[in-house]
C-alpha cells in the first residue's frame, strides 16, 4: 500500500500560483528533504497536506485515502502531524496540557463523559495523561511538564512542539523548519533528535529545511521546489552537484 | 407597488440612509487606523445632537443667556452645525487622549480598549441623563421647513438638505483620505501599525485627526438628525449608533465607502421593509437581513478579508 | 474518610445551602436580603456561562441577554399555561405537585431552547471571528428581544406576568422558600458542570481556541463541534439563569434584556478574569452587592460602574483573579483532575 501520494497539486492564491503542478510519491520509512529559496512554496505544501489549505487542483491519498477537502483535525486523526515554522504552541496552556491537547482527535470520550467523570472519562483521561508524561521523559523535558512555554528557552519550545506532534502517535511527521533560529549546537542535537525518532517510533518523517547540515545529514531523499515547481528530485549527493539547484539558491547554500 | 410610492420610498431611504451612513463613516474611519470598535461613537453622535441643541437655543435667544442682537435663522443653524462639529470633535479627541491612549500605550490587549469604549459610550449616555434628566427636548426650528410635491411624492427641503450633505461630506472625506497626506497616512496606519511610526509618521496625530473627521461626521449627523426629528434623548445614540455599527461592518469596516453604501444599505431594508410589513417588524427584519449577509460574506460587502499565514 | 474528603466541596456547598434556605424560612433574614442572595446566584450562573465563551475561548459575545430572555420567556409561558389561571391561557392544566416537580424540567426546557437559539451564533463563529462576530452576537440579541416584542399572544412589549402564581402554587404543596432552593441547585450545578467541563483535556480544547485556533484545528482539535459545544453551553446555562430570573421577580419584558443587560454580565466576567470560574463566581457576588449598595445614586450607578471598569482596564486587566483559579492559591498534594 502507498504511503503518501501527492498528484498534480496546484495552489493559486487570486492572481499568484504559490505550487505548480506538484507530484510527490512518498514510500513509508524513507525521509525526504523539501528545501527551495524562500516563497517557493514549500510550506504551502504543508498546510495542504495536513488541510489547511484546499488546493486548487491535485489530490493526494494517504495510505491510500483521499485527504483532500478533509477537515485538518480528521486528517491529523488519519495520522498525520506537524510542527510550524513559527512555534504555534499554546502559551497560557501548560507544557503537559498542549501534549494532551493534541490527542484531543483520539480522546474517545465526549461532553457528558467530562461532565458525569464516567469510568470511559477516567480511563481515557488517564491514558491521555500517561501517554504525554512518557513522551515528555523520553525527550527529557519532564521537569518542564507544569511550565508554561512562554518561559522555556526558544530549543526547549521547539522541542516540545516536536513532542506536541508526536502525541497523537502520527505515521507521518511533517517538521517546518525545525532547526530555524537554534544555534550550532543545538542543530546537533536536532539532527540526534530525528535519528533517535526515527528509530524509536515507527514513523515516517517529511522535512522542510533551510539548513543545509540538516538537511545533508538526515534526508535519503531531496526534493527543491523553486517557484512552486520541483527543479530536482534525487539523492543529497546528486542535489548537492545539481546546477539548477545551484543557481535557484544563486550560491546562498549554506555549509 | 406604483412608481410614486417606490420613489417616495427611496427618497426617504436615502434620508434615512443618510444619517447611518454619516455615522458609519466615524466608526469605519477609526476602525481602519485603531483597528477599535468604537462603541461610543453612537454616542458621539447623541452629544453632537445635544450640544447642536444647546447653540442653537443659545443664539435663538431661548437660553438663560440672552444675546443683545438678534440672530438670522439660518446663520444660527450654521454656526449650531460647524460649533457643534467642532466641540463634538474635542469629546471625541478626549476620549481618544484619557481612555484609549493609555491602553494604547500600554500595548493593552485590544478587547481591553473595545471594553472601554463600551464603558465610555455607558457614561456618556448615563451621564446625559443623570446630569440633565431624562425629559425629552425639543429642537428649535431653524430651518423654515418647505414641502415640495410631485404628483404624490412629497419631500421636504430638509430632507434634500440631509441627503446633500451627506454626500458632499463623503465626497470631501474621500478627497482628504486619498489626495491627503494626512488621508495617506491614515491608510497606512491601516495596513501596517508597526512600520508608520518607524517611517517617521506622527501616529498620535494621525489618530487624533481621525478622531475628528469621526466625531465630526457624528455630530453632523446628529444635528441634521434632529433638524429632521425635532426630539433630543439620552439613548438616542444607542440604538443608531448599534445600527450604523452594524451597517459599517456589512458594508465592510475598515473602507469608508464600504460604510457609506452600507449605511444606505440598511435605510433602504428598513424603510422598505416597513413598506411591506408591520413597523413593530422593521428592525427584526433588517437585523436578520444583516445577520444573514454577514453570514454569507463575513468580512462585508467591500471588506477585504485578511487571511492568516502559517 | 476518603468520601468525606472526595466530595468535601459539594458537602460544604450543601450545607451552607441548607442553612441559607432555612434562615429564609424562618426569616432570620428580610426579604430583601434573601432576594439579593437570589440575585447573587443567577449572576453565577449568568458570569460563569458567558465566560466560558468570552474567557476560556476568547470570544467577543456581547449578546448574552438574548439567551437569557430566551429562557425566561420559554420557561414562564410553559409554566404560567401549565400550572396557573391567567387571562392569556386560561385555568391551570395541572395541579400544584405537577407544578413542584416540572418546575426543573421547564427550567431545562428553557435551557435547551436557549441553546439551540445558541446555535444562530455558534454557526457563524466557525468563519467569522473577533469584531465580526461580536456584531452578530449583537444583531441575535437585538433579533431575539424585537421577535419577542412583537408576539402579542405572550404581552410584546408590555410583558408578561403570572409566574407569581406558579411560585405559590408550589408553595401550597410545602411551604419553603422554592425560588431559593432551585437557585441554589442550579447555581451549585452550574459550576460543578463548567468546572468539569474545563478542567477535562476536552474542554480544555477550547482553550487552545483561544489561544490559536489554526494549531488547535491542525492538531486534532474539532474546532466546529467545540465551538458549538462551547456557545451552546454557554447560551444554554443563560437560559436557565432567564428562567429563574423570571420566576423570582415575577413578571418580565423584553427591556430588560437588551445590550445593557449583556454588558452587565460582561463587565461581571471581566471583572473576575478572563479564564477563571472561581473569578467568575468571586465577581458575581461582588457586582450584585455593589450594585445594590450603588441604588441610591440610582442613575450616576450606571455613570460609576462603567467608570470602575474602565479603571480596571487600566491597571488590571485580568480583573480580580486573571485565569488562576482559587484552587491555585492552595495547591493539594494529590491535584487530580
Amino acid at each position: 500500500m502507498s504511503f503518501l501520494q501527492i498528484n498534480n497539486l496546484t495552489q493559486r492564491f487570486g492572481g499568484l500560483t504559490a505550487v505548480q503542478d506538484f507530484s510527490f510519491d512518498l514510500p513509508r520509512g524513507v525521509l525526504p528533504g523539501l528545501i527551495g529559496p524562500n516563497g517557493a512554496g514549500k510550506t504551502t505544501i504543508f498546510n495542504i497536506v495536513c488541510g489547511f489549505y484546499h488546493p486548487t487542483m491535485g489530490e493526494i491519498r494517504f495510505e491510500n485515502k483521499p485527504i483532500v477537502g478533509k477537515r485538518p483535525h480528521k486528517i491529523t486523526s488519519l495520522g498525520i502531524a506537524r510542527t510550524f515554522q513559527n512555534i504555534r504552541l499554546w502559551s497560557e496552556m501548560s507544557v503537559l496540557d498542549n501534549l494532551c491537547i493534541s490527542q484531543h482527535g483520539n480522546l474517545g470520550y465526549g461532553l457528558w463523559d467530562a461532565i458525569l467523570r464516567t469510568s470511559k472519562y477516567s480511563a481515557k483521561e488517564r491514558d491521555v495523561h500517561q501517554n504525554a508524561m512518557h513522551l515528555l521523559e523520553k525527550l527529557n523535558l519532564q521537569d518542564h511538564a507544569q511550565k508554561r512555554p512562554k518561559n522555556l528557552p526558544y530549543g526547549m519550545q521547539r522541542r516540545v512542539e516536536i513532542a506536541r506532534a508526536l502525541a497523537s502517535h502520527p505515521k507521518l511527521l511533517l517538521l517546518d523548519e525545525p532547526a530555524a533560529g537554534m544555534n550550532s549546537s543545538e542543530v546537533e542535537q536536532l539532527i540526534d533528535l530525528i535519528g533517535w525518532i526515527r528509530k524509536e517510533f515507527d514513523i515516517t518523517i517529511w522535512l522542510i529545511e533551510h539548513d543545509m547540515r540538516v538537511v545533508m545529514n538526515v534526508c535519503e531523499r531531496i526534493i527543491v521546489l523553486d517557484f512552486g515547481q520541483i527543479i530536482a528530485d534525487g539523492p543529497p549527493d546528486a542535489i548537492q552537484n545539481d546546477l539548477k539547484v545551484i543557481k535557484a539558491y544563486l550560491g546562498n547554500i549554506e555549509e | 407597488m406604483d412608481w410614486e410610492i417606490l420613489i417616495q420610498n427611496i427618497l426617504n431611504a436615502l434620508q434615512w440612509g443618510s444619517f447611518y451612513a454619516l455615522i458609519a463613516l466615524g466608526y469605519t474611519l477609526v476602525y481602519g487606523v485603531l483597528l477599535l470598535i468604537n462603541f461610543a461613537h453612537g454616542d458621539i453622535f447623541m452629544v453632537g445632537a445635544y450640544v447642536g441643541f444647546f447653540f442653537a437655543i443659545l443664539f435663538t435667544g431661548n437660553s438663560f443667556l440672552q444675546l443683545p442682537f438678534d440672530i438670522p435663522l439660518w446663520l444660527v443653524f450654521i454656526l449650531t452645525v460647524v460649533l457643534s462639529m467642532i466641540v463634538t470633535s474635542f469629546v471625541g479627541v478626549t476620549l481618544e487622549r484619557v481612555a484609549y491612549r493609555p491602553l494604547r500605550r500600554k500595548g493593552a490587549n485590544r478587547l481591553y480598549v473595545v471594553i472601554t469604549a463600551l464603558m465610555c459610550g455607558l457614561i456618556l449616555e448615563n451621564g446625559n441623563l443623570a446630569l440633565f434628566g431624562a425629559s425629552r427636548r425639543m429642537f428649535p426650528e431653524l430651518i423654515d421647513k418647505t414641502i415640495y410635491t410631485f404628483g404624490s411624492i412629497t419631500i421636504s427641503n430638509i430632507k434634500i438638505m440631509v441627503i446633500i450633505t451627506a454626500f458632499v461630506a463623503f465626497i470631501i472625506l474621500e478627497l482628504i483620505i486619498r489626495k491627503t497626506r494626512i488621508g495617506m497616512a491614515m491608510r497606512a496606519i491601516s495596513y501596517d501599525r508597526v512600520a508608520v511610526p518607524l517611517m517617521g509618521i506622527p501616529i498620535d496625530r494621525v489618530i487624533v485627526f481621525t478622531f475628528v473627521l469621526g466625531s465630526s461626521m457624528a455630530a453632523l449627523a446628529g444635528v441634521l438628525f434632529v433638524t429632521a426629528y425635532p426630539v433630543l434623548e439620552p439613548y438616542m445614540g444607542a440604538i443608531i449608533g448599534w445600527k450604523a455599527f452594524i451597517a459599517a461592518v456589512v458594508g465592510g469596516i475598515g473602507e469608508i465607502r464600504g460604510a457609506f453604501v452600507g449605511g444606505f444599505l440598511l435605510g433602504f431594508i428598513e424603510i422598505f421593509v416597513a413598506a411591506f410589513f408591520p413597523s413593530t417588524l422593521r428592525d427584526l427584519i433588517a437585523f436578520s437581513l444583516l445577520l444573514i449577509l454577514l453570514s454569507m460574506k463575513p468580512t462585508g460587502l467591500f471588506g477585504v478579508s485578511r487571511s492568516t499565514k502559517i | 474518610m476518603h468520601f468525606l474528603r472526595k466530595y468535601q466541596y459539594w458537602i460544604l456547598y450543601i450545607l451552607f445551602s441548607l442553612l441559607i434556605v432555612f434562615g429564609a424560612h424562618q426569616e432570620w433574614v428580610d426579604a430583601y436580603i434573601q432576594l439579593v442572595i437570589m440575585y447573587i446566584g443567577i449572576n453565577i450562573i449568568l458570569s460563569s456561562s458567558l465566560n466560558i465563551v468570552n474567557g476560556y475561548m476568547g470570544e467577543f459575545s456581547c449578546g448574552h441577554a438574548g439567551f437569557i430572555a430566551v429562557g425566561a420567556y420559554v420557561t414562564s409561558v410553559l409554566n404560567v399555561w401549565l400550572f396557573a389561571s391567567d387571562r392569556i391561557f386560561g385555568p391551570a392544566i395541572l395541579g400544584e405537585y405537577w407544578a413542584l416537580i416540572l418546575f426543573p424540567v421547564t427550567l431545562l426546557a428553557g435551557g435547551l431552547i436557549a441553546s439551540l437559539v445558541g446555535l444562530l451564533v455558534a454557526i457563524p463563529s466557525f468563519n467569522t471571528r473577533g469584531d465580526y462576530l461580536a456584531i452578530i452576537t449583537l444583531a441575535v440579541n437585538y433579533i431575539v428581544k424585537s421577535a419577542i416584542e412583537n408576539m402579542q399572544v405572550i404581552g410584546g412589549a408590555r410583558g408578561f406576568m403570572g409566574m407569581r402564581k406558579v411560585v405559590n402554587a408550589m408553595q401550597d404543596v410545602w411551604d419553603i422558600p422554592w425560588m431559593m432552593v432551585f437557585i441554589l441547585i442550579f447555581t451549585g450545578l452550574t459550576v460543578w458542570i463548567i468546572w468539569r467541563f474545563v478542567s477535562s483535556t476536552y474542554g480544555k480544547g477550547i482553550i487552545a481556541i483561544r489561544e490559536d485556533e489554526v494549531a488547535a484545528e491542525i492538531m486534532s482539535v474539532n474546532t466546529r463541534g467545540m465551538k458549538m459545544t462551547a456557545f451552546m453551553l454557554s447560551s444554554g446555562l443563560a437560559g436557565i439563569a432567564g428562567g429563574l430570573f423570571a420566576h423570582v421577580l415575577g413578571y418580565i419584558n423584553p427591556g430588560s434584556f437588551t445590550i445593557m443587560k449583556s454588558t452587565e454580565v460582561m463587565v461581571m466576567v471581566y471583572l473576575g478574569g478572563m479564564g477563571s470560574l472561581s473569578g467568575s463566581v468571586i465577581s458575581a457576588v461582588l457586582f450584585t452587592i455593589l450594585l445594590e449598595l450603588l441604588r441610591p445614586l440610582q442613575v450616576f450607578k450606571w455613570v460609576v460602574i462603567p467608570l470602575m471598569l474602565i479603571l480596571l482596564m487600566m491597571f488590571r486587566p485580568e480583573g480580580i483573579m486573571g485565569n488562576r483559579e482559587i484552587s491555585d492559591f492552595f495547591p493539594q498534594k494529590s491535584k487530580r483532575n
